[in-house]
């Protein structure tokens, strides 16, 4: 029954749009494919800096969810990539800080532009710092 | 008379299971006229319960039922399992259980998400969660 959620590379990023009714083991999968695809275009040359994950269409994001988002941008983290999330519905924010739940790791923004903004102002600041 | 207006039950079996329960609860808490926030709420706690059922012992049962009296109508959730049980749920409750899946943190933030939680286990025999949220 499981899908796969499709990554699309930008210049330096990579976007997900998240399905609705994820279940569990395409979101596992989406988790591993995405730390592959970095680590297959850091190789290739073109360094991945940014992930966006669009999550509009998610009507509920459950602990398992939020751990998972959290678990991406961790490891984008860890890879020298910056993880903005998008698309948050307000009952699903008001339901995952009751939950007391964080989206770890994570940068938000408000929309795709926004998004983009950020991950350029993240990027520069990580260069400033290696510089 | 009755005031109970539905009861459906609905087998944890599978993986798609835990989809599909959550599309049942969400149908049924829009059609009870719970707003978006109390929808969210419910589907999130019946993800948290199917899955720790799924995850930590493979099959079990839903009951979805409204009740309530002509002063106020809720949602009752029942999730069952014939499972090895919680050994310690106080402890579980406090987070001490909230290592490897989170089974801790899924049942605390199920139970602040819901007007009434109650969980009972017996060690053998298995664990039943009821929840339940009012409509205002």
């Amino acid at each position: 029954m499981s899908q796969r959620i499709p990554i699309i590379k930008i210049r330096e990023n990579l976007i997900v749009t998240f399905i609705s009714d994820i279940d569990d083991l395409t979101a596992l999968k989406l988790q591993k494919d995405l730390t592959q695809k970095i680590h297959e275009e850091n190789i290739s040359g073109v360094k991945i800096t940014g992930v966006l994950l669009d999550l509009t269409i998610l009507d509920m994001v459950d602990s398992f969810l939020g751990r998972l988002i959290s678990n991406i941008a961790q490891s984008a983290t860890t890879m020298n990539a910056n993880t903005v999330v998008i698309g948050i519905h307000p009952a699903v924010a008001i339901t995952l800080v009751e939950m007391g739940l964080e989206l770890k790791g994570a940068h938000t923004a408000l929309n795709v532009e926004h998004a983009f903004e950020l991950l350029d102002d993240l990027k520069a600041e990580s260069e400033e710092i290696v510089e | 008379m009755n005031n109970q207006r539905f009861f459906e039950k609905y087998a944890i079996d599978i993986e798609f299971d835990l989809v599909k329960i959550r599309q049942v609860v969400r149908k049924i808490a829009k059609l009870m006229q719970f707003d978006i926030v109390a929808q969210t709420k419910l589907v999130t706690a019946v993800s948290e319960l199917t899955r720790n059922v799924f995850d930590y012992v493979g099959k079990g049962e839903v009951i979805l039922e409204e009740v309530g009296d002509s002063l106020k109508r809720g949602l009752k959730i029942t999730v069952i399992d014939n499972g090895s049980g919680i050994p310690d749920i106080n402890h579980a409750m406090s987070g001490g259980y909230s290592t490897s899946k989170g089974l801790g943190k899924g049942l605390i933030g199920t139970k602040k998400l819901m007007d009434e939680f109650s969980i009972q286990s017996e060690v053998g025999k298995g664990t039943e969660v009821v929840i339940v949220k009012w409509a205002v």
